[in-house]
């Protein structure tokens, strides 16, 4: 076999005006396997200037606590550590990546000042001319301590009394516009309830997961003649990355340079602005190039997972499949800071209740703090655990009420024209002829109305009497 | 003790091309003097194959042969602005913005071709393989390579295009939640079948049948890549993955992939997938994009599988024999 | 401890470097010879995209110290085209999409020529058996089995 394709079904949306394509829909080689299956692809890493100086992070051993003191000496004293950084030599060092599309406030440093918030956390950087001398440096930094309480459960983190994690913020929340929640309000949940032939209410919880690109997070920065930095880097966000780090080091924007696009996995993960501020100090402060990538360890236990979720859905159903109203509680462990969350937060909620229409829903989707490492974006962000949590529902219910679970969701299917739970109207939707597709693959038989239905068609809805 | 199989549904929609953040991508388009189009970006390509699927853009735009373009991006010094590669924006807004880019050089590109030939701009047709020529009359034409040649040497033309999609930053309304934070919806209803040991509490997943609608495969082939990709990821997520396995404590996170679990290429079950295309019209050529999607049906899909073969309920991820084992006793009536 | 001289024949050339104690053969391919198709995934062995053959055998390069393996043969994705030409498992691999971000594939694709080496006639599990410590995370592993059948397949006369 060369290569697979999935068969395009046109037997669907078969009204579609036909297009006469060159290369659309065609099976184009990738542009860059060539290069890949030749090792001849170049990564950041595979980039070894003159001269590189290594960074090594020293890390919180405490998920909250007070830093007293931090002795340098036997660090410096390790043969080829040039420089160790703390806060102090940061410009900027508190910030939050998505000021750049307005969300405030800043509420992380890039090396810790003052307090630690999660294990793990970065306090000082060690430059070094070789890896080995770095991560001896950083092996050798003495941190004091005084344990603070922490926080590691959403609900507990919500619950009156908590420690509080971010004092940026204040609350153990995201505040969005004076809200403690991103909210829904579509109907009237309540009446919906009151008037149900049904009521059922489950919990969802997901762990945290890790991206785990091949490839880990870092770059390499190289002082040019003209005083500009180049930073190699495998970002996913190129300008994204350049404004943060050009805001985080107080310099104009156009003194930095970044080159990239070739990157051995992302999956949501190098969003974060994590290794290029430091990597640029410390090629400001020693005028030479500095490479600083993750470990592996780092990458799993220090760089943001996809958040843990905790969904609860409570939904109010009819005897003959109808689901009248859906109230969620979802609570978003995002860690000890922003980061992407808060706009998480905003996607889940703007996903509910599915993709059902349901004419009374309720959410709150809560963005909670908490003494663990950040969360933040990962592929399908704000959605994939939700979807977990509506679509073990849906089943659920179907198994109560003895229904065939596909009919129960073509019975709900979204569909044109209707009114979204965050009043958008639906166009283009499609989901009842993906069911009709699945099922017809699976040799589920479908009655015949259910198999005319159509995504562009309510009326062969009504027909039933809906 | 016995295999228990079992066979679980999911259907989702997912949004792409999000504007929480307002974020546009723009794309600038130029010929070089022997007629290769340049397109310049900042946008980055994962290994989901942005840089392929830009390119096929703008060769059917401009009509001309996919050995013709060539894509340089992620340069800032070169590339116009990007936001970046995340919330499904790649397809569906650099998409657009190469699109516009190409259009606007085609028509300098016919312009230019119209002087050539002494006709009328609106006279002509580009063939597809690298030929400018007028409709009707096929031999009265002009290869790609010497109009490049003649823009610049003779008619002092550049053949260029500029192009930016914007779908304008949405900011929800606090107290309702009313908002308009994307651009499309794709869909996706997995079927898992599963096999449940009662005994080890392992779960196999034999197969998985994937229908997606995503408006338009841009390249078949690289959605066949993201459809079993992210169907794996699902399972991944669903089965093994987690950074903090006793969640909400932080003990025994793994370090690597030895301690990181995921499943290997001896477990990877038979696919079924088919495509349907509902053009989206704000989408490019119809796209709706489906790199992000890919891995959110295939959980709850397992999940109800799970159910369905041996009465166990997991409301927590993963699921791991574990909490297969404590489910089943439970239903045994063994509670320890 | 002194740096020592090491030799190695890699890819059909003769190498002589300086190497530290201790310096791995990833970092002597990567950091001293500026072959930079291997690559550095985990730098403990858990994930094979710096598999490499080492006399004919496939190793995790990044727990292999240099210095006991003075003489020894290697060969590296940078030597698997003959003057230009794919051979048969990278043609299957491009061909295959059994590519997408690409770290993994040096890796893979080493493991893979092991396996061909020894057994031109894989099943699907010596296959899978071959690939099993090499990590991906973009294809699901799919592609890139049926592409090293598929290069077995191109391979036989
Ligand atoms: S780098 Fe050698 S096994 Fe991961
Ligand atoms: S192609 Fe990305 S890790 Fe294999």
């Amino acid at each position: 076999m060369r290569y697979k394709t999935n068969p395009i079904d046109r037997t669907y949306f078969a009204d579609e005006p036909a297009e006469d394509f060159n290369v659309i829909g065609s099976v184009v080689q990738r542009s860059d396997a060539l290069g890949h299956v030749t090792g001849r692809t170049t990564f950041f890493e595979d980039l070894s200037p003159p001269d590189l100086l290594h960074v090594k992070m020293h890390r919180s051993t405490r998920h909250h606590a007070r830093i007293l003191g931090v002795d340098l000496t036997d660090a410096l004293a390790v043969p080829g550590v040039v420089r160790i950084l703390t806060h102090a030599d940061i410009p900027n060092n508190v910030f939050t990546p998505l000021k750049l599309i307005g969300v405030q406030p800043d509420d992380e440093p890039v090396l810790a000042e003052g307090k630690v918030r999660y294990l793990g956390e970065p306090i000082c950087a060690v430059v070094a001319e070789t890896e080995a001398a770095a991560y001896e440096g950083a092996a050798r930094v003495r941190v004091d301590y005084e344990e603070l309480p922490a926080v590691l459960d959403v609900e507990e983190a919500l619950a009156e009394g908590a420690p509080i994690v971010n004092e940026y913020h204040g609350n153990n929340y995201f505040t969005y516009e004076g809200h403690h929640c991103r909210r829904i309000r579509f109907g009237d949940v309540e009446s919906a309830f009151a008037a149900a032939d049904h009521v059922f209410e489950w919990r969802y919880q997901s762990a945290p997961i890790e991206h785990a690109p091949t490839e880990t997070t870092g770059c390499i920065v190289v002082p040019q003649p003209d005083g500009r930095l180049r930073i190699h880097s495998d970002t996913q966000a190129c300008f994204f990355t350049l404004d943060n780090t050009a805001l985080i080091l107080g310099t104009p924007f156009n003194k930095l340079r970044i080159v990239g696009g070739t990157v051995g996995g992302g999956f949501g993960g190098k969003v974060d602005i994590a290794v290029e501020p430091v990597a640029c100090v410390a090629a400001m402060l020693t005028r030479q190039p500095v490479k600083y990538v993750y470990s592996r360890y780092e990458e799993m236990q220090v760089s943001s997972p996809r958040a843990a979720e905790r969904i609860y859905i409570k939904d109010a159903v009819m005897a003959d499949g109808r689901i009248t109203g859906r109230k969620i509680t979802l609570y978003v462990d995002a860690g000890a800071y922003s980061r992407h969350s808060p706009y998480g937060t905003t996607k889940a909620a703007a996903h509910l209740p599915g993709p059902y229409s349901i004419p009374n829903v309720w959410a709150d989707c809560h963005c909670v703090f908490t003494n663990r490492t950040p969360s933040s974006a990962m592929r399908g962000f704000g959605v994939t655990i939700g979807d977990f949590a509506l679509e073990s529902q849906m089943d659920r219910i179907a198994r109560e009420l003895s229904m065939d679970p596909l009919r129960l969701r073509l019975i709900n299917a979204y569909r044109d024209g209707d009114m979204k739970a965050h009043r958008k109207v639906a166009e283009g939707t499609a989901l009842v002829e993906v069911i009709q597709k699945a099922a017809e693959m699976v040799g589920h038989e479908l009655p015949a109305e259910y198999r005319q239905m159509s995504s562009m068609d309510r009326a062969s809805m009504d027909r039933e009497g809906r | 003790m016995a295999k228990l199989r079992g066979r679980g549904y999911a259907s989702v929609n997912y949004p792409t091309g999000m504007n929480l953040g307002g974020d546009p991508s723009q794309a600038l388009i130029h010929a070089t003097t022997t007629g290769t189009f340049v397109v310049s970006l900042s946008s980055v390509d994962l290994g989901q194959g942005l840089k392929t699927v830009v390119a096929q853009c703008a060769a059917e735009t401009l009509g001309l042969p996919m050995e013709n373009i060539l894509v340089d991006t992620a340069d800032t010094d070169t590339g116009p602005h990007c936001m970046g590669t995340f919330a499904s924006r790649g397809t569906h807004r650099v998409g657009n913005a190469v699109i516009m880019a190409a259009a606007e050089a085609r028509e300098v590109m016919l312009a230019v071709a119209a002087e050539e030939l002494e006709v009328d701009a609106g006279d002509l047709e580009t063939d597809g393989t690298g030929y400018i020529q007028v409709k009707g009359a096929e031999e009265k034409r002009v290869h790609i390579t010497d109009l490049a040649l003649a823009a610049h040497f003779t008619h002092g033309r550049t053949i260029s295009g500029r192009g930016i999609f914007l779908k304008e930053k949405n900011d929800p309304v606090p107290e309702t939640g009313e908002m308009d934070p994307d651009s499309c919806q794709a869909h996706a209803c997995t079927v898992a079948v599963v096999e449940v040991d009662d005994e080890t509490g392992v779960v196999e997943v034999l197969e998985m049948h994937n229908a997606y609608e995503i408006g338009r495969a841009l390249n078949p082939a690289m959605v066949a890549q993201q459809v079993e990709g992210g169907a794996w990821m699902g399972m991944s997520h669903a089965l093994f993955e987690s950074t903090e396995p006793y969640y909400p404590t932080r003990d025994h996170g793994p370090g690597d992939f030895n301690e990181y679990l995921m499943p290997g290429p001896a477990d990877i079950p038979m696919y079924h997938n088919a495509i349907l295309e509902r053009p989206a019209g704000n989408g490019p050529f119809g796209a709706k994009g489906i790199g992000e999607m890919t891995a959110n049906a295939p959980i709850p899909a397992i999940a109800n599988a799970i159910f369905d073969a041996c009465g166990v309920r997991l409301d927590t991820m993963p699921f791991t024999p574990e909490r297969v084992l404590r489910g089943l006793d439970e239903l045994r009536g063994n509670h320890h | 401890m002194a740096s020592q001289v090491v030799n190695l024949r890699v890819n059909e050339r003769s190498r002589e470097f300086l190497a530290a104690p201790g310096t791995s053969l990833l970092s002597s391919l990567r950091d001293a010879l500026g072959l930079m198709a291997a690559k550095r995934g985990c730098a403990q062995g858990s994930c094979g995209t710096c598999t490499v053959l080492l006399d004919g055998r496939p190793v995790m390069s990044c727990l292999v110290a240099v210095e006991t393996v003075d003489g020894a043969s290697v060969r590296t994705l940078e030597g698997v085209a003959r003057d230009g030409e794919l051979d048969e498992v990278q043609a299957a691999f491009l061909e295959g999409f059994a590519t997408q971000c690409g770290f993994c594939t040096a890796g893979m694709i080493m493991s893979a020529e092991a396996l061909l080496d020894r057994n031109p006639d894989p099943t699907r599990e010596d296959v899978v058996e071959a690939i099993s410590g090499n990590v991906c995370r973009c294809t699901g592993y799919g592609p890139i089995v049926d592409a090293i059948l598929d290069a077995a397949a191109r391979r036989r006369p």
